[in-house]
């Protein structure tokens, strides 16, 4: 493994925004020998996507490669002719796109995107690439891979439309592919799959791939090596296995820290105590759409309940129908022992009060066009009814809260701050209206590792003194061990299953739970491989995968 | 069709010359990306764009003959290239003092505004001081006939050649001081245009608002209703009710005008609830709105708290879009001779009656030049506004990225 | 296909719905005229006799309902009534039998379509090329001048660009007639030669519209993650137009089309007018003039037939072109 395929020296990268061109990367090198994957990892920002496509050559509009060589088996691919470059690209160089539904043609079927590449860089006829797709689609472990292929983008699901393109950035056997996010967009059960498939292709036929993620438990499964980026800088590169035992810098030991937030466990719950939200038999649809089926769950004071599933389990849709937004068709909500009405315009003043919420994106949860001060001044002047300075001398106080220094954020506009400044402000607003209950949608998903474990200590923290209850939404399981009491595990609208947190992290499990619990990408390198002999999966894609 | 065959060789000749450039650049660079990489298309372009500035600069040069035949030939053309240069300087400058006077603001809005833009809000400038002040800044009065002065005077203001400097731009077919006209127009005109605009959005945007807000069947009856108003071609839709407007007029006794403007803010309104509701809808789905319908608020604070200020972009730009619509609409029908009524002086009807004198163009380009006024002075406008707005969709279109 | 048919089914009988409504909105509002026909045809110095004859005549002594019913029938059935010029001719001198407004519409609603033709064959293929153009050559000198070009045109009143249009092209350089005289039994290349001048400067205005369309839709399109992707696979940039970009851009350019040939009928009007074309248009501004409404309410149900029908035609074409809904899941 010595011989080097790609070499990036003091790559720099610039975007263009209001006119002027900002560094987007400041002079990283990166080497990649045959056959070897390098993990390429750092939050949203950190510009690793820009570095991926220039390491193609590429570079999209509005963004321009300043300084720097990149050196792909030889050849300079900045000084190489176009004619040059596209004999490279798809042939030699490929690249698997974060959305697989968008990169896709909608106008044409999949085999034909998939024979486009080798017909045209005339590596195989189009007769051979279709036999040759439809041999990749079944290693990849394609449902019904002879006729996948015939079927338009949009027939075909998001996880099997990502293997699909990963089969299609391998139709020419290229020496290198990109990967750009390619399992963000999906969820965790389907996500091992696209995973699994991923590693066992590039493995057997040798390429050299660059894994770009922000999940540092996936990155840890797939790459040989990582290479942390910050801001357009390099942090720190290393073997998997040295980076996550023994991380040299500090901002990788943090990145590493926020996996080690717990809250210790508490006490079991009363059985006779009155819970302070009581979720009853809820039903509810949108339309004529069924989409909750016989909800119950208790969240009590002091506690955190986590509500768990994937995307349209109805977890979101249980919390409409808590805060009234959307009535249930039957069932009913009680708070503190009394029942509710169903829909908040017929709710009180004060029972609006007593429901508040944070939600995942910060971004459209406050008016950009209100100052700090305006947004959780309203709820202190609406609910409370102060005034003058009554109502500046509660909004300091909310915010000295949530860790911000009142005389400076007072009268700054949303659009000041930053992403986990803005979470503190919706947070603020809540607190304002002194609620007993917070429901916590996706509070932290938007955010970056280290900025999330800040907001979870918060509410920890706010949760301890003020005894609040959160009804805390997530898919993110290590989150669900940072802060629950009780978890609600969600599917299709129902609950699965529901107890402590001791419990639920515990076997025997639903069959659902278990499959939830075990799709979570830990960062053990060895993690997936166990995984799949577990499951037994690998076997079946070794039998697939065979012999060439 | 030998024109047809003369362009059709010039082409080919061009598209030779622009493949020998190219061939020649990438020789004598030995291949410099700038050459490599240039696809024929825009190798024929640069030769096709200084094809064009030549015959321009020719052009020019033959409007500064000394023989009036070829001269008369060239005077507009040498006209539009000399107010293309002054404009532009115009332009240039008013953009060099916006960014050196002002407010930090305004001088960064200027240090990133395009030539076009700047153009823009000069001119918008320039005419709302005459249409402000027209009274003052004219002459004469718009529907004065002066006594004792010819009608038909020339505009130029060279006796020798039919003209009277006490009347730079000439008098019209009934001896009436075009230059007054001119300026009255702009009150006139403009005016009207402004007012029906503000209507049409007071309208059309408190019901958009209200039918994203409240949505349901109150969205559906507005949407539907809207839907078929906007099925019948606008100028068309009002023209009709022009025709139904002016027999009620001359029965109720009140000026047809105050029905013109009726009627357009009535069929403009339709398309401005139509961007208001799609600008509300987008705004109604944010969190921030549904913490504020959570907290208990009232449809006022919604409305005017929450969704106005986050739609003024949107709508600002919208504006200027309307007015120019509306303005042209309502010269449109001025110049079909159902607008704006005399003695009120407007552009439309100024273009109408004087368009015969174009046809005097070959020997007295001056006469010409009359009507062309009335008409580039509506032009100048829209396109100024146009300008304005395309910088502003463009730069909010930017920041969303 | 079958979920295709019914989508395009249903918006023909929502076409065919707001057509109906806006029928019954033309003759509201054509009713809303103050008093009676009778008395503006014939002016304040009528004798009772003549009013009562066109009274009967018009059928105003029936109900506004039967009346609307009786107008929509005699549309359907190629019947637009007898316009009110000749009521009035015949009434006062007692002649019989004169032109109906269906006879008076026929020629001139030919004319019109012929100069929409001419300006269409002109318009659209220069208008999507110099569009193509300005989307790939996007953000050079040539697309802020095609930019600054088509806003001014796009901006510019149609009289303004028909008269610089004659000034040059009729006046100053006689390769033109600025009279659109067009008579029946004309033959073709004298026609032609006569349409020329409203068809540019319609050509010059729809040209603007289309190009801008065409760019934005195109720019969009180049946008889309698919077109980088294959740009990714080294496919060669004439392909990535033709396989990638071009089968997706088909829906949105025809409606581009679509939307500015219903534009062509607003333009008709101002231009008919200008060049003395004997169109539909220029008899509808006439008709308005002299107030002669069964000829105004005829040509605007015709316009806003005309104007429908393209919308529709666009609405259609583009769900057919949508490869989501020609295979459905």
């Amino acid at each position: 493994m010595t011989d080097t395929l790609l070499k990036m020296r003091g790559v720099k990268l610039e975007g263009r925004s209001d006119e002027t061109w900002n560094p987007i990367i400041n002079g990283v090198d990166l080497t990649l020998a045959k056959g070897e994957v390098l993990g390429l990892i750092g939050e949203s920002g950190a510009g690793k996507s820009t570095l991926g496509l220039a390491a193609m050559g590429f570079t999209r509009d509005g963004v321009r490669i300043s300084e720097g060589s990149v050196e792909f088996d030889g050849i300079d691919l900045l000084k190489a002719s176009a004619a040059v470059k596209r004999g490279l690209l798809g042939k030699r160089i490929a690249y698997v796109a974060q959305s697989a539904a968008a990169s896709f043609n909608p106008a044409h079927r999949l085999m034909e995107q998939h024979v486009e590449g080798p017909t045209q860089h005339g590596v195989m006829s189009k007769a051979e690439s279709e036999a040759d797709g439809i041999e990749l689609y079944r290693k990849l472990r394609l449902p019904d891979p002879e006729s996948i292929g015939f079927r338009y983008p949009h027939q075909v699901s998001g996880g099997q439309l990502q293997r699909a393109m990963t089969a299609m950035a391998m139709s020419c056997r290229p020496d290198l592919i990109i990967f750009d996010e390619p399992t963000t967009a999906l969820d965790v059960t389907t996500q091992i799959e696209v995973l699994a498939s991923i590693r066992d292709i590039v493995e057997q036929f040798n390429t050299a791939a660059i894994y770009i993620t922000h999940d540092l438990a996936v990155v840890a499964q797939m790459a040989d090596r990582i290479k942390v980026l910050l801001k357009g800088d390099e942090v720190e590169t290393a073997d998997t296995r040295t980076m996550l035992s023994a991380p040299t810098q500090e901002y990788t030991k943090s990145l590493w820290a926020v996996r080690s937030f717990e809250r210790p466990l508490k006490a079991p719950v009363i059985a006779s105590a009155v819970p302070s939200v009581s979720v009853q038999n809820v039903d509810a649809a949108y339309g004529k759409v069924p989409v909750l089926h016989d909800v119950s769950f208790d969240m009590h004071e002091g506690r955190t309940v986590a509500v768990v599933g994937e995307s349209g389990s109805g977890k979101s849709t249980t919390a409409r129908c808590i805060t009234g937004l959307l009535p249930p068709t039957s069932g009913q909500i009680a708070f503190n022992g009394e029942v509710m009405p169903a829909d908040y315009r017929k709710r009180s003043k004060d029972q609006l009060r007593q429901v508040q919420m944070i939600y995942q994106m910060a971004d459209t949860a406050l008016n950009p066009r209100m100052s700090i001060g305006e947004i959780i001044a309203r709820p202190v002047q609406f609910y409370m009814g102060l005034t003058g300075k009554q109502k500046r001398a509660r909004v300091d106080k909310l915010l000295d809260q949530i860790e911000l220094e009142p005389s400076e954020y007072y009268n700054r506009l949303p659009s000041e701050l930053s992403g986990g400044q803005k979470q503190r402000i919706g947070i603020a607003r809540a607190l304002a209206a002194e609620p007993k209950f917070i429901i916590c949608d996706e509070v932290t998903s938007a955010l970056d590792q280290l900025v999330a474990e800040g907001i979870l200590r918060l509410l920890a923290r706010l949760q301890d003194t003020l005894g609040l209850s959160y009804m805390f939404i997530t898919h993110d399981l290590a989150t669900v061990r940072a802060i629950a009491d009780e978890v609600v595990v969600m599917k299709d609208g129902r609950v699965v299953e529901a107890g402590p947190k001791a419990e639920m992290f515990k076997p025997p499990h639903h069959p659902y739970t278990d499959l939830l619990l075990s799709s979570v990408p830990e960062m053990d390198p060895d993690w997936l491989t166990n995984l799949l002999q577990e499951r037994g999966v690998d076997n079946i894609g070794d039998a697939a995968v065979g012999k060439m | 069709m030998s024109t047809i065959l003369t362009i059709l060789v010039a082409l080919v000749v061009m598209g030779g010359i622009a493949w020998v450039l190219r061939f020649a650049g990438q020789q004598v660079t030995n291949g410099a990306p700038f050459f490599r990489d240039m696809s024929f298309g825009v190798s024929f372009g640069y030769v096709l764009g200084v094809v064009v500035l030549a015959w321009l600069a020719w052009g020019f040069m033959q409007s500064r003959s000394s023989d009036p035949a070829i001269a008369n030939k060239f005077f507009f053309l040498g006209v539009a290239i000399k107010g293309f240069v002054i404009f532009s300087i115009a332009a240039w400058l008013f953009r060099l003092l916006g960014r050196t006077v002002g407010t930090d603001w305004t001088r960064k809005m200027f240090r990133q505004m395009p030539l076009t833009a700047s153009f823009g809000i000069l001119a918008i400038i320039v005419y709302a001081i005459f249409a402000i002040f027209a009274g003052a800044i004219a002459p004469y009065g718009q529907d004065e006939i002066i006594q004792g002065v010819a009608a038909n005077i020339i505009p130029g203001g060279d006796p020798a050649m039919g003209g009277d400097p006490a009347f730079p731009l000439g008098t019209d077919q009934i001896g009436r001081d075009i230059l007054s006209r001119l300026i009255y127009g702009a009150q006139n005109t403009v005016g009207i245009a402004f007012i029906t605009t503000m209507l049409a959005f007071f309208l059309g945007g408190s019901l958009g608002f209200l039918a994203a807000v409240v949505g349901g069947w109150t969205d559906q009856i507005l949407s539907r209703g809207v839907d078929v108003l906007m099925a019948i071609p606008s100028l068309i839709f009002a023209l009709l009710l022009m025709t139904i407007a002016s027999v009620w007029s001359s029965r109720l006794g009140i000026p047809l005008t105050v029905f013109m403007v009726l009627i357009i803010a009535l069929i403009d309104s339709t398309r401005v609830f139509r961007l208001a509701r799609a600008v509300g809808q987008n705004i109604v789905v944010m969190d921030y709105i549904e913490a504020a319908k959570l907290r208990g608020e009232g449809m006022g604070y919604l409305v005017f708290k929450e969704i106005l200020p986050n739609a003024t972009a949107p709508l600002l730009a919208e504006f200027g879009l309307r007015f120019c619509f509306v303005f042209l609409t309502i010269a449109s029908l001025s110049f079909l001779g159902v607008g704006i009524q005399p003695p009120l002086a407007d552009w439309g009807t100024m273009v109408r009656d004087l368009a015969a004198f174009i046809n005097f163009a070959q020997f007295a380009p001056l006469a010409a030049t009359a009507p062309l006024l009335a008409a580039s002075a509506i032009a100048l406008l829209t396109v100024a506004v146009n300008f304005v707005v395309d910088w502003m969709l463009h730069k909010t279109s930017g920041l969303k990225e | 296909m079958g979920n295709v048919l019914s989508i395009v089914f249903q918006r023909l009988a929502l076409g065919l719905l707001t057509l109906l409504v806006v029928s019954i909105v033309i003759f509201v509002a054509v009713n809303m005229l103050p008093g009676d026909f009778a008395e503006l045809i014939l002016g304040q110095g009528a004798t009772p006799e003549s009013v009562a004859k066109i009274r009967t005549d018009l059928g105003l002594d029936q109900s506004l309902v039967s009346r609307y019913f009786g107008w929509l029938g005699g549309m359907l059935t190629g019947d637009l009534g007898t316009s009110f010029a000749q009521l009035n001719f015949q009434t006062n001198l007692g002649g019989g039998g004169g032109v109906t407004v269906g006879e008076q519409i026929a020629p001139r609603f030919a004319n019109t379509m012929f100069l929409a033709s001419v300006t269409a064959m002109i318009a659209v293929p220069i208008a999507v090329t110099l569009g193509i153009l300005a989307a790939l050559y996007r953000n050079t000198v040539f697309d802020r001048a095609a930019n600054i070009l088509t806003l001014s045109s796009i901006s510019s009143p149609e009289f303004f660009m028909a008269y610089v249009l004659i000034l040059f092209l009729a006046v100053l350089n006689p390769i033109l007639p600025s009279l659109s005289n067009i008579y029946e039994g004309m033959d073709f290349s004298d026609r032609l030669q006569k349409t020329l001048l409203p068809a540019l400067t319609l050509t010059l205005v729809v040209t603007a519209h289309m190009m801008r369309m065409t760019r934005a839709a195109i720019i969009n399109l180049l946008a889309s993650p698919y077109i980088e992707m294959a740009r990714l696979k080294g496919m060669s940039p004439m392909r990535v137009i033709v396989k990638h970009a071009l089968p997706n851009a088909l829906a949105p350019i025809i409606n581009v089309i679509a939307l500015n040939l219903a534009y062509l009928v607003t333009g008709v009007v101002v231009v008919e007018v200008v060049f003395v074309y004997p169109g539909i248009g220029q008899l509808f501004v006439d008709s308005v003039k002299i107030r002669d409404i069964p000829v105004v309410q005829a040509c605007c149900l015709i316009f806003a037939a005309a104007y429908i029908l393209l919308n529709l035609t666009a609405d259609i074409l583009s769900i057919l072109s949508n490869p989501r809904l020609r295979h459905p899941k």
